[in-house]
């Protein structure tokens, strides 16, 4: 898949920034090209975040309602928030307990991260166990999970507490698709 | 696949202006942070150490300062550059307006950042008019790489027409990250060789005339400099329609015309500088097509530069909306009515919903507005630019005008209701940095005029909202730390006392005091210390998390809702509230909020 539309979404705090920089590199490491949009400034606080991931031949970072083909969401509430940025066969991988119900009718996967995160000591954690379920799923995103495993490795290099606990989390996420 | 080295580098839009910025040979640089900007000198910073060049590099204590500072330095014939946001362009506007006048000697770039929308900014206002006012040209790049061949183009323009050049990006290009090829950094060599010349750096009215006049033929040549002028994406379209663009709506326009198949139907041509519009554009848009679109953000600056606008379409002929960001969907639907598509794609709407910003949970700064409105339930709040604008949710923020507005504002309420024959509590907020930036003078005007409010200036030793950038507090390498109870007192206040608002029983006493001091007396001054937490250079302490004990849980809701902390829910079912354990920070305050009690402390 060289070409993708992802809406990353929760609220600030959740490292919404992290994953997103994580997946634009590894687009990079790809040789795709990659434009994201980020959200700073007050709505960081507590409010609502969103970034915006355009993999492939683009030339503006935002993603046009209907044009998304994933929704990466961290807090289960914008799941309804931001549906509408997905295209027909648009899916989405949700931090919940059971899937949210505006996104009935579609393919989606849910993990439930918040849990998953404090059983790892981590409540940071949840952005990359949501990443990791999404990468459980075949298909789902433009990169698998070994090369993002790579650049985390490289993005971490130095950090190895950091690493292992970023790792686990990834894990974490994954083996919750597979079970 | 296997994943390869990367050979090219992921950039922020900021980060991209920044590497520009050092590629081209910028010495000096400073700025104060503000979103969208903020980034900018943090990685001008990193770019610094990571090439081992000589610069200096500072967050100044305002945007005025910056800009006088740096422009200094380029009058020494040194590349030098000042970032700010495009409100912080209002605090530097007096030096830029008399800047255009003098010219330059080594290229000199003011990156004034829009954020069209707004996002995070009190105004939507286009930093391209400022460049109109002042008459200097404006570059509006409309992604992280263009924005960084872009700094290159201004510092090449800003010498060859010894003119301060305006970068203009908006926050969806510095918040924009996208592959970046860098450059190699030059090195310059040049020394700083101020020549005097008084009769134009310190120039009377009588030679502002003839600068002025110099500067008017400047702008013209710069009308027709070939490297800024428009570029046409579509050479091979023959059209009646043209499309004209400039920033990232024309990033919108590129793939909006091929998703609509229209790249063959309509001509586009990208601005890169919208002000001054090269004059040969004009002619010969206006000659060779019936009918105009221009698309640009915010203001329709490039429209009203066509003279003859009876062919062109834009903000003023109400073809496109004049306020709110001008999103892809708004583009896509503008350009398919303007190509005459009979079914214009309507997009899905977004679900009603989302959450308002609040403080952190264990932010002081909640602390302190809970002990504010008990020490002064009456008064007036009036509040600053900062991440404390949030203590709105909790009731304790009343007007909020620009930065060091506080201090004023809580001085012309104190004189409005005195010579009305009225006495009301005033209980002013502002930020440590905000008050280093824009408070003192109003203080010091507080006091001489005899205003009587009570000042808490919440000292979390950083400057948060932008993303922790130092203050003057902290001081730097080479420079000495400067403290504002030092400030405070220089000023002339009588009562300057600092306090923990963590310690909310203790931080409501001191508050009942300087209220009661200011009601007699004048101008309190108190001084709420305690660190951001979200500050990652600051020590993190781990801290236990305290829980509610259902029981004694009344469910009267004052800690979620008069003390407003996003870590307490309330349960609508079992009517108790509950610690939400992912984002405690343990801080404790809840503790002395809650009336009976119920929330406790858990040893470990």
């Amino acid at each position: 898949m060289s070409r993708q539309q992802l809406i990353i979404s929760g609220v600030g705090g959740q490292g919404i920034l992290f994953i997103t920089r994580l997946l634009a590199e590894t687009a990079i490491a790809k040789g795709l090209p990659v434009l994201t949009s980020e959200t700073h400034g007050m709505a960081q606080r507590g409010g609502i975040v969103i970034s915006h991931l355009k993999v492939g031949d683009f030339s503006s970072p935002l993603v046009r309602p209907g044009k998304a083909d994933l929704l990466l969401s961290l807090k289960a509430e914008t799941v309804a928030l931001h549906l509408h940025f997905l295209n027909h066969s648009g899916t989405v991988a949700a931090n919940a307990r059971a899937l949210p119900e505006a996104a009935a009718g579609k393919e989606a996967v849910t993990v439930d991260a918040d849990t998953l995160a404090l059983n790892l000591g981590d409540p940071r954690s949840v952005n990359l166990i949501v990443l990791g379920r999404a990468l459980a799923q075949p298909g789902m995103l433009f990169c698998s999970a070994e090369e993002v495993i790579a650049v985390l490795k490289a993005r971490l290099a130095g950090k190895e507490k950091q690493l292992q606990g970023a790792l686990a989390a990834l894990k974490a996420g994954m083996e919750y698709g597979a079970a | 696949m296997a994943v390869e080295a990367p050979t090219k580098k992921l950039l922020q839009g900021n980060e991209a202006i920044a590497r520009g910025l050092v590629e081209n040979g910028c010495v000096v640089a400073a700025s104060y942070p503000g979103t969208p900007a903020s980034e900018i000198l943090t990685s001008v910073q990193e770019w610094q150490r990571r090439e081992g060049v000589e610069m200096h590099v500072e967050w100044s204590v305002n945007e005025k300062v910056a800009l006088e500072l740096a422009y200094t330095a380029s009058q020494t014939g040194l590349r030098a550059a000042t970032a700010m946001k495009q409100v912080g362009l209002n605090v530097a506007s007096d030096p830029l307006m008399s800047a255009a006048y003098l010219g330059v000697v080594g290229g000199f770039i003011v990156v004034s950042a829009d954020d069209p929308g707004p996002h995070s900014s009190q105004t939507e206002q286009d930093s391209r008019l400022m460049a109109m006012l002042a008459k200097i040209p404006v570059l509006d790049p409309d992604s992280p790489q263009q924005a960084r061949e872009l700094t290159g183009t201004a510092f090449a323009l800003s010498e060859t027409f010894s003119i301060p050049v305006m970068l203009r990006p908006t926050t969806r290009v510095c918040h924009a990250c996208q592959d970046v090829a860098l450059e190699p950094v030059a090195q310059l060599g040049r020394s700083a060789n101020f020549r005097k010349d008084p009769s134009r750096w310190a120039a009377t009215p009588k030679f502002r005339y003839q600068l002025h006049l110099e500067l008017n033929e400047k702008l013209a040549n710069i009308a027709a400099y070939t490297p800024t002028a428009p570029r046409c994406h579509n050479p091979q379209t023959v059209s009646r329609k043209a499309v004209v663009a400039s920033g990232p709506a024309a990033a919108y326009v590129r793939e909006a015309l091929g998703d609509l198949g229209l790249w063959d139907q309509v001509s586009f041509h990208q601005v890169v500088q919208p002000y001054p519009l090269h004059s040969a554009f004009i002619e010969e848009t206006l000659a060779g097509y019936d009918e105009i679109l221009v698309l640009e953000e915010t203001t329709g600056v490039i429209e009203m530069q066509f003279r003859d606008r009876s062919k062109v379409r834009g903000k003023l002929s109400g073809a496109v909306p004049e306020a709110g960001e001008l999103l892809p969907e708004i583009v896509e639907r503008i350009l398919a009515d303007f190509a005459g598509l009979s079914a214009a794609p309507s997009a899905p709407a977004a679900a009603p919903g989302g959450r308002r910003p609040t403080l952190c949970p264990g932010c002081p700064h909640r602390a302190s507005f809970y002990a504010i409105k008990k020490a002064a339930p009456k008064g007036i709040y009036p509040s600053d630019i900062g991440c404390y604008t949030l203590g709105i949710n909790l009731g304790a923020v009343d007007t909020v005008l620009c930065m060091g507005a506080s201090i004023s504002q809580a001085a012309g309420f104190y004189h409005s209701y005195r010579i009305t024959g009225q006495q009301r509590d005033i209980v002013a907020t502002v930020g440590d940095s905000t008050f280093f930036h824009a408070g003192v003078p109003p203080l010091v005007d507080a006091v001489t005029q005899g205003a009587r409010f009570v000042l808490v200036i919440l000292d979390n030793a950083t400057t948060a909202m932008t993303g922790n950038q130092p203050t003057p507090a902290q001081g730097t390498p080479a420079g000495l730390p400067v403290a504002i109870e030092n400030l405070v007192q220089g000023c002339g206040v009588r009562f300057c006392k600092s306090a923990d608002p963590l310690d909310l029983p203790g931080f409501t006493a001191l508050m009942k005091e300087a209220v009661a001091f200011s009601r007699e007396e004048g101008v309190a001054v108190v001084i709420a210390k305690s660190p951001c937490l979200v500050d990652r250079s600051a020590p993190r302490v781990q801290r236990a998390q305290p829980a509610v004990t259902a029981e004694k849980c009344i469910g009267c809701r004052v800690c979620t809702a008069a003390f407003e902390c996003p870590a307490l829910e309330y349960d609508e079912t079992t009517k108790k509230v509950t610690v939400d354990r992912m984002i405690c920070s343990g801080c404790n305050v809840c503790l002395s909020v809650c009336p009976v009690g119920a929330i406790e402390e858990v040893k470990g």
